[in-house]
Parts: C-alpha cells; sequence; structure tokens
C-alpha cells in the first residue's frame, strides 16, 4: 500500500502540488438483522481504494479511485491537482496549514474478539433467541435486532513524510420491540434506540451487552406504554438518562464547536453556529459544574471517536470545549487552527471513507462525571421528569432551539420514582439549558455511547462519535411541547 | 459553459464490461456448484464543487464499481459486496455469499430468482452532464460568489455532476441494466444574520441555471433581513416546492406494504380509507419525465407506476416480490435488493398539482408565512405521522395579500396526514430538490392550521 501512497504523491507533486497526503483504505463490514423471528438482512461488505488530496495554486482538489495500479492512482492524483487547479479560479486565499510533525507509525485500536473470526450461525442464534423472547410478550406487534461489525486498515501518508497505519474494530447491537394498539405506536429499544450501542472494539461489547436478559424488559414496556399517563406539558425539572444526555451533548455541544460550521463552510447544508469566534473564552456555556471535553485518545475510553492520528496525520488530543461551565475550545484542523490562534490543529479530521474527503468531525465529546450516585440524585428530586432513551431529535441549523423526545419517561414525586409516562418530550436553547444543569452523576453511571450516524457534508459522509455521559438534572426545563395540543 | 471533458477525468466503463463481470459472477457460481446466483454491479462517476465565503473550498471527485453477490443455497441466501472485480476476488465473494447462507436458518419465504423480464426504455443519459467538468463548474460558482461579493452577501453552496450506471443478471437469464447523469446546484446566500437559498437538480443540468438560482437567492436574502419575532401557534402557510418535498417525502415508508403489515406505517388500518383532502393524489411513477431512477426493482421486477392516494383515500400500495405473494396481488417494482428486513418503498412520488401559482396563494391569503424550506425533521409520533423540525433560509409573514416582512424561524409540530387533509390550494407540481428527502415531484401548497410550536433566535 505504501507503493501506491508514494507514487500518488510523487505524481501530484510533479504535476504541481504543493501539499499532498493520502489515504489507502480497506473497510469491512458484517451487518446482521433480524424481524419478527426471521432473518432480515445477512451481509458483508468490502471496499479498498485510494484517496488523495492535494493543494495546488493555493487551492484544494481531492480525488479517489479503486483502481490500485500504478497507473490507476497516477491518474487519480493528476486528477486531484487538475482539480485544484479549478478551485483556484474562485479561491480568495491560499491554503494555509498549521505545522504539524511528521510520524512514522502503527496502532491498532482495542479488540479482545475478532467479531469476523465467530461465525455467523453463532451471531444468528443469539439474535433470533433475542427476537423469539421479545415476540412472547403478549400486544408485541413487532421485534427487530441487529449486529455490525466493521474493520478498518487505513495507510495514510503526506508530503510532510507521515507514514501512519491504523486498524480499527467497530462493533454494534442493538434490539427494539414495538407495540401498535389503537391509534399509537409505541417502541422500546436496548441498549439505546437507532442501531443500539456502538464501540470501538470487538465481540466482547455483544457478550457485555447481555440482549437476551434485556429482551422480555424491553418487549413489555413496549406494551405497558400504551397504559401509561401521557407526559404532561409544563416548565419543570428534568433528569435524563445517560444515553439521551450523550445525544444532547451530540446535537448542541459537539456540532456548534465545529470550526468548519463556526467559519460558514457548512452554511449550505449542516447549517452554522452560533458559538461565533467573539465567544471563545467568553461565553458561560453551561452551569459550572459542567466540564466537556473532546478527546479523541485511547485514554478516554474505546469511542468510535477514538483513534491515534487523525484523517490528516496529527496525533490524537483531548481538548476542553466547556471548562467549570465557560466555553473553552473548538473543534480544529490544519487549515482552521490559525484562524483560532490555535498554534495547532487539535486533531479532529476524520473521512468516512477513502473516496471522502477528511473534515471536521466530533472525536469523544464527553460530559465528564459529576458527584452524584442516580438513587442519591432521585431521592434529591421534589418533582420531575426522568427521560430515558432518545426518540426524536431535531435542532436549527445555529444550534440554538432543539426538541427531543424519548421512548419512556417516569414521574419523580417526593424523591422516588413513580409511575411510567408515554411520549416524552423535551425543548429548549442551548445555553439556557445547559446553565440549568444543577447535578452530574458519578463515574459509577458514565458510559461512552457510541452514536454510529452522524451525517455531514456534501457529498454526505456517515461518522461515528463518541459520547461519555452519566445521568443529569437540569431545572426549568419546557417538557412535553411536541405532543401539546393547540 | 461546457468545455471537452478533460483527460484526467474518469468515465463510466461501457456496458459491455459490466456484462463480462456479470458473465464472470454466474459462471464461476455455476463452476462452484451454487444452485442459483444474483450479481448486481453499480458504477459512480461524481464530481462535486463546493463553496463557502465566496470561495471554493472542497472540490473532489469520486470514482467507482462495485460488485454485489446474492447467492441462494437450499432455501437461504445471503449478499456479499466487493470493489474487488479480479476473478480471484469475485470467486471470493461467491464463495462467502455462500458460506455465509448456508450459517441461516431456511427462510420458507424466499422465492426462486426471478426468470427474463421486459423493460422499458428510458434515456436519461445526458453528454452534457457528461461533459461538465471542474473548471466548467469552478466558472459557474465563480460568477454566483462575484454577484454576493457585488451585493454585500456571502454564497456557500454546491454544484455537483456525476453518472452512474447499475447491471443486474441472475443464472436464470434476467438481464437489466440502466445508466443515467444527475446534476445539482445549491446555493445558500447569507447578509447579515439572514440567510436564503435556492436549489436545482435534474438529469441534464441545462434544466436549472446556476446563475438564476444565485439571483433568486440573493433577491430573497434581502427580503429576509430584520426578521420580526411571531408568537407560535397555527398558522396558514404557503409551502414552496422543497418544503412539500421534505416533509411529504417522509411518508415514502409507510407506503411499503411491508412496513403496514409490522404496523409501523401510518397507513396500518387505513388501507382505502379516506384520509387525506379530496385535492390529494399521489402516485409513484419512475417513468415521469423529472424522475430519475431505475425502471426494475431491486430483484429485476419492471417498476410499474402506482396510485397510490386518489383524491385522498389512500388505495394501493407497493409490492416485492415475497410482499405480493402474501398479499396475493402483483408486485409493483419496488422491492429492496435482498435479503432485507424492510421489503419495498415507493423512491419516485410524484404529488398530483393544481393551477395555482405561489403568487396567487400570497395574493389571497390574509395571513400566513411562506415558508422556503423545512430542516432537521424528525418523526414525532409514527401513527398520526407528527412530524418536528425548524423553517430554515426564508421564512415571511404575509399580510393582506402580501409579504410584509421577515419572521424568526419557528419549530413546528405536526401531522402530515393532517396537512395534507387542510391544503387550500396546489401549484404546478415539478422535480423538487430538498435536503431531507429524496428529489420527486411536488407542487407548492398553501395549507390551513399549520401548527408552530416554538420559535428560535433568528
Amino acid at each position: 500500500m505504501w507503493d501506491f501512497c508514494s507514487h500518488s504523491l510523487d505524481t501530484a507533486r510533479l504535476r504541481g502540488a504543493t501539499y499532498g497526503d493520502v489515504r489507502v483504505m480497506h473497510q469491512r463490514q458484517r451487518v446482521l438483522t433480524t424481524k419478527n423471528g426471521r432473518v432480515g438482512t445477512l451481509g458483508q461488505s468490502e471496499s479498498l481504494g485510494l484517496g488523495i488530496r492535494v493543494v495546488a495554486h493555493g487551492a484544494w482538489g481531492f480525488a479517489s479511485t479503486d483502481n490500485l495500479t500504478r497507473d490507476g492512482v497516477a491518474a487519480c492524483a493528476a486528477q486531484a491537482v487538475a482539480i485544484a487547479k479549478a478551485s483556484a479560479l474562485a479561491k480568495r486565499e491560499s491554503v494555509q496549514l498549521a505545522p504539524e510533525g511528521s510520524y512514522i507509525d502503527s496502532w491498532q485500536g482495542p479488540c479482545l474478539k475478532d467479531p469476523f473470526e465467530i461465525p455467523v450461525e453463532t451471531q444468528l442464534s443469539l439474535l433470533l433467541a433475542v427476537d423469539a423472547e421479545m415476540g412472547r410478550a403478549k400486544g408485541v406487534t413487532l421485534t427487530e435486532t441487529d449486529m455490525q461489525f466493521r474493520k478498518i486498515d487505513s495507510w495514510f501518508a503526506s508530503s510532510d513524510g507521515s507514514r501512519i497505519h491504523q486498524r480499527r474494530f467497530v462493533s454494534g447491537c442493538g434490539i427494539v420491540a414495538m407495540s401498535f394498539q389503537g391509534d399509537a405506536i409505541q417502541k422500546r429499544s436496548y441498549p439505546n434506540s437507532f442501531g443500539g450501542q456502538y464501540i470501538l472494539g470487538g465481540y466482547e461489547l455483544i457478550e457485555a451487552m447481555e440482549l437476551l436478559k434485556h429482551a422480555p424488559r424491553v418487549a413489555e414496556e413496549s406494551v405497558v406504554l400504551h397504559s401509561a399517563a401521557q407526559c404532561p406539558e409544563k416548565t419543570g425539572t428534568l433528569i435524563l438518562g445517560g444515553s439521551q444526555l450523550g445525544l444532547q451533548i451530540h446535537e448542541s455541544v459537539g456540532h456548534p464547536i465545529e470550526l468548519d460550521r463556526v467559519l460558514g463552510q457548512e452554511a449550505n447544508f449542516a447549517g452554522t453556529s452560533f458559538l461565533t469566534l467573539d465567544k471563545l473564552h467568553h461565553l458561560q456555556y453551561a452551569s459550572p459544574i459542567v466540564n466537556v471535553v473532546a478527546d479523541a485518545r485511547a485514554e478516554h475510553g474505546p469511542g468510535l471517536g477514538t483513534f491515534a492520528y487523525d484523517d490528516e496525520g496529527v496525533p490524537a488530543q483531548r481538548i476542553d470545549v466547556i471548562k467549570d461551565g465557560e466555553f473553552h475550545g473548538y473543534l480544529s484542523s490544519r487549515e482552521t487552527a490559525h484562524l483560532v490562534g490555535l498554534p495547532r490543529s487539535g486533531g479532529t479530521m476524520r473521512c468516512e471513507s477513502w473516496n471522502r474527503l477528511p473534515m471536521i468531525r466530533m472525536t469523544n465529546v464527553s460530559i465528564l462525571p459529576g458527584q452524584w450516585q442516580l438513587d442519591n440524585l432521585i431521592a434529591d428530586t421534589d418533582d420531575a421528569i426522568l427521560m430515558d432513551t432518545n426518540r426524536s431529535w431535531s435542532i436549527d441549523d445555529r444550534r440554538y432551539q432543539f426538541q427531543f423526545s424519548t421512548e419512556i419517561g417516569w414521574e419523580i414525586k417526593g424523591g422516588k420514582k413513580g409511575r411510567m409516562l408515554k411520549n416524552p418530550s423535551y425543548s429548549g436553547i442551548t445555553t439556557e439549558f445547559w446553565n440549568s444543569c444543577d447535578a452530574i452523576c458519578n463515574a459509577d453511571e458514565w458510559v461512552l455511547w457510541g452514536t454510529p450516524n452522524c451525517g455531514k457534508g456534501q457529498p454526505m459522509q456517515v461518522m461515528g462519535t463518541g459520547h461519555g455521559a452519566s445521568p443529569a438534572r437540569f431545572r426549568n426545563v419546557k417538557i412535553g411541547m411536541a405532543f401539546a395540543k393547540q | 459553459m461546457t468545455r471537452p471533458t478533460p483527460k484526467h477525468a474518469p468515465s463510466l466503463r461501457p456496458e459491455s464490461d459490466l456484462r463480462r463481470i456479470a458473465a464472470s459472477v454466474l459462471r464461476l457460481g455455476k463452476l462452484l456448484g451454487v444452485r442459483e446466483t444474483e450479481v448486481q454491479i453499480d458504477e459512480t462517476v461524481d464530481a462535486l464543487t463546493r463553496f463557502a465565503n465566496n470561495a471554493i473550498h472542497q472540490h473532489v471527485a469520486e470514482q467507482g464499481l462495485v460488485v454485489s453477490v446474492r447467492t441462494v443455497v437450499d432455501g437461504r441466501t445471503a449478499r456479499v459486496t466487493t470493489n474487488r472485480v479480479d476473478e480471484d476476488s469475485l470467486r471470493v465473494a461467491i464463495e462467502n455469499s455462500a458460506s455465509l447462507a448456508a450459517q441461516r436458518p431456511k427462510d420458507p419465504h424466499l422465492l426462486p430468482l426471478l426468470g427474463k423480464q421486459k423493460y422499458r426504455s428510458v434515456r436519461r443519459f445526458h453528454p452534457a452532464t457528461v461533459a461538465l467538468s471542474a473548471e466548467s463548474r469552478a466558472r459557474a460558482v465563480k460568477s454566483a460568489c462575484q454577484l454576493a461579493e457585488k451585493r454585500g452577501q456571502v454564497a456557500a453552496g454546491i454544484f455537483s455532476s456525476g453518472q452512474n450506471q447499475c447491471l443486474l443478471a441472475n443464472s436464470r437469464g434476467l438481464s437489466a441494466a440502466y445508466r443515467q447523469t444527475h446534476a445539482t446546484f445549491s446555493i445558500t446566500m447569507q447578509q447579515g444574520s439572514a440567510a436564503s437559498w435556492a436549489k436545482g437538480n435534474a438529469g441534464d443540468y441545462r434544466q436549472f441555471d446556476p446563475a438564476k438560482l444565485a439571483v433568486i437567492a440573493s433577491e430573497k436574502v434581502l427580503r429576509a433581513q430584520d426578521p420580526v419575532e411571531l408568537e407560535p401557534g397555527r398558522y396558514t402557510v404557503i409551502l414552496e416546492p422543497a418544503a412539500v418535498l421534505d416533509l411529504v417525502g417522509f411518508l415514502f415508508y409507510d407506503f411499503a406494504a411491508t412496513a403496514v403489515a409490522d404496523k409501523r406505517s401510518c397507513f396500518s388500518g387505513r388501507v382505502g380509507k379516506s384520509l387525506l383532502g379530496k385535492n390529494i393524489t399521489i402516485t409513484d411513477d419512475v417513468y415521469h419525465p423529472d424522475q430519475l431512477g431505475t425502471p426494475f426493482d431491486g430483484e429485476g421486477v419492471p417498476r410499474r407506476r402506482v396510485t397510490l392516494v386518489d383524491a385522498g383515500t389512500v388505495k394501493n400500495l407497493v409490492y416485492a416480490r415475497q410482499s405480493a405473494k402474501q398479499a396475493k396481488v402483483q408486485p409493483t417494482g419496488h422491492g429492496f435488493a435482498l435479503p432485507n428486513e424492510y421489503g419495498e418503498a415507493p423512491m419516485n412520488l410524484v404529488v398530483g398539482g393544481g393551477d395555482t401559482p405561489v403568487d396567487e396563494m400570497i395574493v389571497s391569503t390574509d395571513r400566513g408565512l411562506l415558508v422556503t424550506r423545512f430542516w432537521y425533521i424528525r418523526e414525532v409520533d409514527p401513527y398520526e405521522k407528527v412530524m418536528t423540525g425548524m423553517t430554515r433560509d426564508g421564512l415571511f409573514l404575509v399580510e393582506r395579500g402580501k409579504i410584509t416582512k421577515a419572521a424568526r424561524n419557528f419549530r413546528f409540530n405536526q401531522s402530515v396526514l393532517e396537512m395534507l387533509r387542510n391544503v387550500e390550494s396546489l401549484g404546478p407540481a415539478r422535480r423538487a430538490a430538498g435536503e431531507e428527502s429524496f428529489e420527486m415531484v411536488v407542487p407548492p401548497m398553501k395549507v390551513s392550521s399549520f401548527q408552530f410550536s416554538e420559535v428560535t433566535k433568528f
């Protein structure tokens, strides 16, 4: 692979590129699903190719190819340079990259059990058993399960001299039960909705999730929800479960801090951000107990945003995003770092595949644990609603106003968890919401959740991000607007 | 504007190359003792010029071919996909597919592969789009950026063009091939804190004019200045086609027979009932001149034109072969590639239009809102089809028949079914492009009592 990397970079240089980086990626994937006791999707795929990004005439060009021959990669490099020269027809300033060292390295992410070595028969047997278990509950009308595994090898080389090989395994699984009664559909998922839980790791995730153990509860709750009370419409105290708080972080912290959004580079599609440059170190983003980091290092845990180097060859870092409630840092790249006075990139450039351009993406954007045990937090709360497991999420294109609904909720009355509530939802304005946070649960409750489906960019790229979170309490939150009748 | 395609720009392989690869897969399948083999080959050649802050900041090209093999072994099936097309890799793909299939339980509902079919010819491959080069896209972008600069505005967007082809064949003699071109120009104009948007998408890029779209966005952002904050509540809305598309497009999977059988469709228990307004007719029609897409489905069934909603009544669903057999009807040619759990879906919706242009809708409105487009739409209630989302890039207050001012963006929580019962008038249907749904053919609509629940800061 290094020969292809070198040959494409040499060709780009000869054609006039002043900078180049190249990624050869080999991705393997296995997807298994079941529905109502039968196998749904059963497939494997692999994709191997090369993408090269160059600067020529001070502008960017990128081309990719699956033709991994010397002629094929040379033609691809020549195309990238020709594209860069075309880009220069409509440039304002020449590309400026923050300095970065060159690295020769090889790294492999955590994986205790290679999921591709586990027979498909074994994996399907588990899913079908879980599916059948959920199907036993009276009133359940649809059961679904899934497992997904990826093995990604990437070879990165740059004209700065870096040569970095990384190997990562990604594993995920989830189960869903749905119940249709009268004029309503209720749903419960485990360990999270929209695909379940994902980590950087192997089959050990599947074993740890104990899907079979949770199947009866998931199924039963989907039915019982029909007879639960409707979540009221009011302004009050809200306690969010960890997975929902993870998504709240993703949407109302992770995306606003992407520097490409802030600088208007995503204005046409993903949107911009309320976090304009004047707010750095000046905005009270959250209450003083809130600390959020963007941490791609292995020490943070096996998240979907964990790596050794990003896709422009910058080592993984930990960035303080919110420190004691104050806005402290953006997600940056080599091109954008100098615009916020950073001496180097924060190392957050990532690409979905060999045929996509690296762009600023979340790594593991996590809230640091607080002091509370969940039981004590509930005991300390007189009147609140506890909401868990996301059902819908939406936020405006500058990341101010959001609305989330969850699959399930419970009343908290007099320090005790009470009756179940259906159709819970809450909404608010990002900074007002985060400034109302007055309690965060401790490390015992903290989970590094994986979000496998973050879409951004044109052409669209889907990326996995990590979000460590534990349950937390928020005051004076608008509750119930999604189902409010007007 | 077009110039000769530069020598470094790749193009699609001749169809004969794809036929050769398919023949290799089928031959190898036979040699390996696989009873039934299906092969689908997809090739893409795409390029996209992206701009922001009145300059190109990303500019990409991709080329790739994937071969997807499905084997059927003793009532079991599985799929393996690879982009390595040498004979050894194809052999491994077949072996892996057969191995996966052997490890699953038998599927009593699995049908034998489909035999040879006849397809209606569609011509959607436009040499003018193929000839669009990186340089010609960059020049069009430069013109849009110059317009923005001249007016003190900031432009961001894309100009993309591409070609793709696919070939589906199987060991029972089925063979289907299709190729098309496509192009998109999308532009956001920003001025102060206001933003506007316009977008065109077609198989032949000459069906839209980037310069005109830039002017539309530029003029709209002038009107979007100094938005007032309005009280949330129910409003009459005039929805431009992109806004209609991105909301109504969310119904597409609800029309799947499998979704109805699974009781997760908003049409479960409602087929045959008058559910929407009498002025609403929805078909799925891949042959409509404004549509793109293959005239066959994932198993090779020829696509049929299907009337889904006729004058407000849900008349028909779409069927893959398996769901059709269970329902004792003919498949409609909307199945996904097997194996899958979703069944089928209509991907080429056409919502019937009327003869009231947007200007007349405005004139006839005493108080309402003109919506350019919606954003971040998600499902809140699957059975009542309540969707939430935001307005974006141009929300305007209409008073006494005129646009009087811009308004701050609203969040909505609105049932799409209720909305389609409250349509007061429809404009001419056309191919629309949004960001949340597939491109489809829809009209602008004037809708009463649309529910906005909260307002944002801009």
